[in-house]
């Protein structure tokens, strides 16, 4: 990389950045004819959420994601080509082609899987507090989800348990003012959702998410509280930029909420705030967004390149290697037919 | 005879019943303003209002408990699951309550609610967005199963749930709601819990349900075209189930196969499978052949998921086997 100062601020940004381009090549997976996944759910808007609570992670940390991962994951240091080919449904993606955009996962970077079901990876995460807990592993687990899952109750199980317990968890609410269609207060009389978390026991904090520096100093906190045996709670305040999937063109909220909406962008933030501090020269973040460009166009020739997986893998992975697969329906009825019952 | 959308018959149907019935409401996440996930609520709120389409938090159990309760209490709610594998979030208050509340309170009370939800794959939705769980609820005494196939019966039988005294599990399936057919909605429906006889042959009895209907018809006429003549049988409702009509077809032609979405272990196809060997045995010419998903959980990989579920092509070549 080609920036003068080696600031935090600069680290920063060059995640955001990496984030964002990333998710604006994914629609070129379409265009392509490449991308599996008619789900497609994009964080544009929210990268400082990722780049700011990750980078206060350690490398014994672990995380659940929910559907809108990509961001976190790249944070967390995914490799860009594996993850578009795992959106693609390929071979070469991170987990072959069956999880796609809304199941990524890898236990090398402690990602414990991202989630189609809203709330379904928050639990998890107190499971591995457990373990870190019980086996001294000094790491934090952290559980990334939307506002939406701020009225599932399995959220409240787990904070209670979590605190409970003493665990070294932390549970960050990426609150991008909408589920879906419906504006949180729309779900919900009471959107202090900090509240909520200090009622059971745990440190609780909203941050704006509009300054990643702001979203970073309130992790710090919060994850050396956790790993102290503290668990906490972080709601990041930002605006999901385009609708909820890939089709969603958001008829439900105005045009002049949208523009407004869309002011509140950490990654240009971050830019005027590296520039006006005289960290960095524009020519030099031009320098890096070429850079990243670069990058993520090769995600796509990647996963073009890539080949579908094997029809055969199918049955891989249902159960642990060496143990008894399932037979094939297939198999079963030539058997049948052939009169060979065993 | 004007064309209509599977989708749009489901709306026709909800907006006919909640037009006559003022105790319909229906409940769930994304049904009112959004106009629900595949569009089958879309603009009833401005038709019924905000107080019958009742856009809900994030919250399964709540929405389906809620349902029940009203029901108990003088409504007749339709609850939205937007997929059906969310069940897993809420199986306690459809399995535990909806279902038992009858039988567990000495015949006092039913619940008379409909959960409308979809299910199956084509939509490269991943494991947790592509299930077939219709053997789940059938599973589960209690419980009503209806699973429309064609567009004249999205319509009918979502009506006809509309007026049943017990919980109705109502499943559309997500590849079929852009699905064109001409239709009259004012043609007589066949009665609640009868199966439909697609096609006529006398070679072979297909029984199947659902999306796997399509692909029965489909495969039956690439058999006819190699001599085969196919029956093929829509059951409509798994429960009730219209077992006589599977009865005297498979014993008028010898040959049965029975076919489903969902995976092969313990499923719908296992039921029947299991029925007709037992009720129909001596008229059988072979043993009743099951095609059905695979063991497995679905792929995002577009050629994963085709390759784990019956297709048409599929559903031909083992008929083919089956009378060789
Ligand atoms: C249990 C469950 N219910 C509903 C859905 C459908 N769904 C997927 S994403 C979503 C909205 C989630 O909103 P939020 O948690 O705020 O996350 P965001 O999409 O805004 O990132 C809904 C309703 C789901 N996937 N899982
Ligand atoms: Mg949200």
């Amino acid at each position: 990389m080609t920036l003068t100062a080696n600031s935090h601020l600069a680290e920063l940004y060059r995640t955001m950045r990496r984030i964002r381009t990333f998710e604006e090549r994914v629609g070129e997976l379409f265009v392509r004819g490449q991308s599996a996944g008619s789900m497609l759910h994009l964080s544009i808007g929210e990268e400082s959420s990722a780049a700011g609570v990750c980078a206060e992670m350690k490398p014994q940390d672990s995380f659940t994601t929910h559907h809108r991962g990509h961001g976190i994951f790249l944070a967390r240091g995914a490799d860009p080509k594996r993850m578009m080919a795992e959106i693609g449904g390929k071979e070469s993606g991170y987990c072959h082609g069956k999880g796609g955009s809304m199941h990524i996962a890898d236990m090398a970077l402690g990602h414990l899987g991202a989630n189609a079901i809203v709330g379904g990876g928050i639990p998890a995460v107190v499971g591995a507090g457990l373990s870190s807990k019980y086996l001294k592993q000094d790491s934090v687990s952290v559980a990334f989800f939307g506002d939406g899952a701020m009225q599932q109750g399995i959220l409240y199980e787990s904070m209670n348990m979590a605190a409970l317990w003493g665990l070294p968890v932390l549970f960050v609410c990426i609150n991008n003012q909408y589920g879906m269609g419906t504006r949180i207060d729309q779900a919900t009389r009471n959107t202090a959702f900090d509240q909520r978390a200090r009622a059971f026991g745990l440190n609780g904090v909203v941050v704006n998410g509009l300054d990643v520096e702001e979203v970073r100093d309130a992790a710090r906190w919060l994850i050396d509280e956790a790993r102290a045996g503290k668990p906490g709670f972080l709601s990041v305040e930002v605006y999901r930029f385009f609708g909820h999937a890939r089709m969603d063109k958001s008829p439900y909220r105005a045009e002049a909420e949208e523009t407004e909406g869309r002011k509140k962008d950490p990654v240009l933030f971050a830019r005027a705030k590296l520039i006006e501090s005289g960290l960095e020269s524009e020519a030099a973040l031009d320098a890096l967004d070429r850079e990243i460009a670069a990058e993520m166009d090769a995600t796509i020739d990647f996963t073009v390149e890539s080949q579908a997986p094997a029809l055969s893998s199918m049955f891989r992975d249902v159960y642990a290697v060496g143990e008894p697969e399932p037979e094939s329906v297939r198999a079963r009825i030539d058997r049948v037919l052939a009169r060979e019952i065993v | 005879m004007p064309a209509m959308t599977y989708r749009d018959a489901l709306r026709q149907a909800l907006d006919d019943a909640m037009t006559e019935d003022k105790t319909i409401v229906v409940i769930g996440e994304e049904v009112g303003r959004y106009g629900g996930a595949y569009g089958v609520t879309k603009d009833l709120i401005k038709v019924h209002g905000p107080e019958r389409l009742i856009d809900t938090p994030i919250s399964e159990p709540a929405i389906i408990g809620t349902a029940v309760g009203a029901a108990m209490t003088g409504l007749r709610p339709v609850a939205e699951l937007m997929y059906i594998d969310f069940l897993g979030m809420t199986m306690d208050q459809l399995a535990n309550q909806a279902a038992k509340i009858r039988y567990m309170f000495g015949g006092q009370i039913g619940v008379p609610m409909v959960l409308r939800t979809q299910g199956g794959t084509g939509r490269s939705a991943g494991a947790q967005h592509s299930q077939s769980l219709e053997a789940w609820i059938m599973h589960t005494p209690g419980l009503r199963l209806a699973m429309p196939a064609t567009v004249a019966d999205a319509y009918h039988l979502l009506r006809q749930s509309l007026t049943k005294p017990d919980p109705v599990v109502f499943i559309e399936h997500k590849a079929l709601y852009t699905r064109k057919e001409e239709v009259d909605l004012s043609d007589d429906p066949l009665p609640w819990g009868k199966a439909a006889v697609r096609r006529q042959g006398d070679d072979l009895v297909i029984v199947t349900y659902s999306r796997q209907v399509i692909y029965a018809l489909e495969a039956a006429e690439a058999l006819a075209k190699k001599g085969i003549e196919a029956t093929v049988i829509d059951l409509r409702t798994l429960n009730p189930l219209d077992f006589e009509t599977i009865r005297t077809h498979v014993e008028r032609v010898g040959k049965a196969m029975v076919v489903s979405e969902g995976v092969m272990t313990s499923g719908v196809a296992a039921e029947l499978c299991a029925r007709i060997s037992e009720e129909c045995f001596d008229f059988l010419e072979q043993p009743v052949i099951r095609v059905a998903g695979e063991d497995i959980p679905i792929s995002v990989s577009q050629e994963l998921e085709a390759g784990s579920v019956p297709s048409a092509r599929i559903i031909a070549e083992v008929a083919e086997r089956l009378m060789a």
